[in-house]
């Protein structure tokens, strides 16, 4: 820790300003700030959180209930046996909460960008990656308190996975939550105003969601469409996907959980470039919320 | 133009700004811009809406880098070490950035943890903070239950929590009714007196000045005077701070009800 003491002038003679490089306790505290305020903003908003857990309990008691007799799944790892629909969607809809979840984020940061207040986190003394990548930890810390909801109301819809798949699947929650914030972080200051945020919805969050496995397994959509199952493959979602598919019967998909790392490193970089104070988005074009 | 009536002392002043230029793709915004608040200083920032006074207020909080020239808090280069410099740097930006659906204690407490402030002293900080400004019985409501003046009130208090030798107030009392304007100028001046802090307040108000401060005149990204009002009215051969606006810049500085 190095230290540096300043003395005032003018009217506060003899007044000694020290000022210290923030001591690993301190980057703990703060950490700890950032997460606790992103959780406490979710529970204070009560709609969201309603909201949040209504969409995908309404694809599960609805959609996937209502094409339980439509869609046969075959035995595909990591089932052992046949497995209804709405067995074989979960993980999707699990999914999905991060994927809503993640943009959520995102329009709030751009909103926040909007209205000056992302100043209050940017003018902080500790370093801006840190302090990025602790908002995007809150955010997904929001993510995974509303997924284990699900998958508690899941429960009594039949939905059971082993107990022990309960735990298993929180490392894989983490990792696709890393990855799709990241990705919101990095597209929060690509939009330029809240108005452009429609289009996320129509050229982000629903390609997404449906060019994947989260509703139908890949070999069905090769089937039907090679070029849909080249694209199914190539994207992240997909991964992230099958990375909670398997995790939640204790398992690894290996290649998902390489093409996860390796995704949410490279939306990651791509968000701090963004922010960068010297060559970033924002930097070129006078934000956040900046006016001359 | 340029009166220098400040002391010179040996230690850095708190805000030091030299020769700082920015441009926004081929609009330049400010062009050689200097300037200096010492501590205990309250230092009006005088420019009409557009002089750059933002721009400006966010190349010190590093919001962006300033292409060419130099910023230093406390003497601290805020682009070389920025954790230092602005570890002292306390700032109340012109749009509310407080969390409407968080108490004004958990507001606080969130901006404590920003600078790495521990739990049990955030608290006695945020108390301490929110009687300074004469809110602290309202400290577990909502800030959305707040007026406008109230709530700047609860930023300046924010500002204060981690001890700051510089406050950045960026046209803090726009939309405020005089009760409130004069509340919270009064609050910022006395922390001027009683606590030593260089205060950098920027303004299109001239009523807001009083002839103890100093002045910096931007407009249209440049400096054109620093010094004391005494100083701005002689230069200016004028009788009032508005006409010597008027003489300096051309334009007539935009008035509002008081």
């Amino acid at each position: 820790m190095t230290t540096d003491t300043v003395m005032a002038t003018r009217d506060a003679p003899g007044v000694a300003d020290t000022i210290s490089r923030p001591g690993l306790g301190a980057y703990f505290v703060c950490f700890r700030g950032i997460v606790w305020r992103e959780v406490l903003r979710f529970l204070h908003q009560r709609e969201r959180f309603l909201s949040a857990l209504v969409r995908p309990l309404v694809w599960l008691f609805i959609f996937a209930a209502g094409f339980r007799q439509v869609l046969g799944v075959s035995i595909i790892p990591p089932y052992e046996s046949y497995v209804l629909y709405e067995v074989f969607v979960t993980p999707g809809l699990v999914g999905m909460i991060q994927l809503f979840n993640a943009m959520q984020s995102s329009l709030s940061m751009v909103y926040d960008r909007e209205t000056g207040a992302m100043r209050t986190l940017l003018v902080s003394p500790f370093p801006r990656t840190f302090l990025l990548s602790s908002k995007l930890i809150g955010g997904v810390a929001v993510s995974i308190l509303q997924v284990y909801v699900f998958l508690g109301i899941a429960y009594f819809w039949e939905i059971e996975p082993p107990m022990l798949g309960y735990l298993t699947v929180l490392p894989a929650l983490i990792l696709s939550g890393l990855m799709l914030g990241s990705l919101a972080l990095f597209m929060s200051s690509v939009i330029r105003q809240l108005e452009n945020f429609a289009g996320v919805m129509n050229f982000v969050i629903f390609p997404m969601f449906f060019a994947s496995s989260a509703l139908y397994p890949l070999w069905r959509i090769r089937e039907s469409s090679p070029l849909l199952y080249e694209i199914c493959r190539l994207n992240p979602f997909t991964h992230a996907v099958e990375l909670i598919r398997f995790a939640l019967y204790g398992q690894i998909d290996w290649t998902s959980l390489a093409i996860v790392i390796g995704c949410t490193v490279l939306f990651l970089g791509a968000a701090v470039f963004a922010y960068n104070p010297s060559k970033g988005l924002i930097a070129r074009r006078g934000g956040p919320g900046g006016s001359a | 133009m340029s009166d220098t009536s400040h002391t010179t002392a040996t230690a850095p002043p708190a805000l030091s700004v030299t020769g700082v230029s920015h441009s926004f793709g081929e609009k330049r915004v400010l062009d050689n811009v200097s300037l200096d608040v010492p501590r205990g200083s309250f230092t009006v920032l005088l420019g009409l809406n557009g002089a750059g006074k933002s721009t400006l207020f966010a190349l010190i909080t590093r919001l962006y880098d300033n292409v060419s020239g130099e910023i230093r808090i406390l003497g601290h280069d805020v682009r070389r070490a920025p954790t230092l410099a602005l570890q002292r740097l306390g700032v109340v930006f012109q749009s509310r950035t407080l969390d409407t659906d968080l108490t004004l204690m958990q507001n606080l407490r969130y901006h404590a943890a920003l600078h790495g402030i521990g739990a049990g002293e955030a608290r006695r900080r945020c108390q301490d903070a929110l009687e300074t400004v004469a809110l602290a019985d309202r400290a577990g409501e909502r800030v959305r239950s707040l007026s406008g003046g109230q709530a700047r009130r609860v930023e300046i208090a924010r500002s204060l929590l981690h001890r700051p030798a510089l406050l950045l107030l960026d046209e803090p009392t726009v939309g405020l009714d005089i009760g409130s304007r004069e509340s919270v100028l009064s609050i910022v001046r006395g922390l001027v007196s009683a606590r030593g802090l260089g205060v950098l307040w920027a303004t299109h108000l001239i009523d807001e000045i009083v002839p103890t401060d100093d002045i910096v005149l931007l407009h249209k990204g440049r400096v054109l005077f620093t010094g004391s009002v005494p100083g701005m009215l002689a230069a200016a051969g004028a009788d009032d701070m508005r006409q010597a606006f008027r003489v300096m810049t051309g334009t007539n500085v935009e008035t509002e009800a008081a």
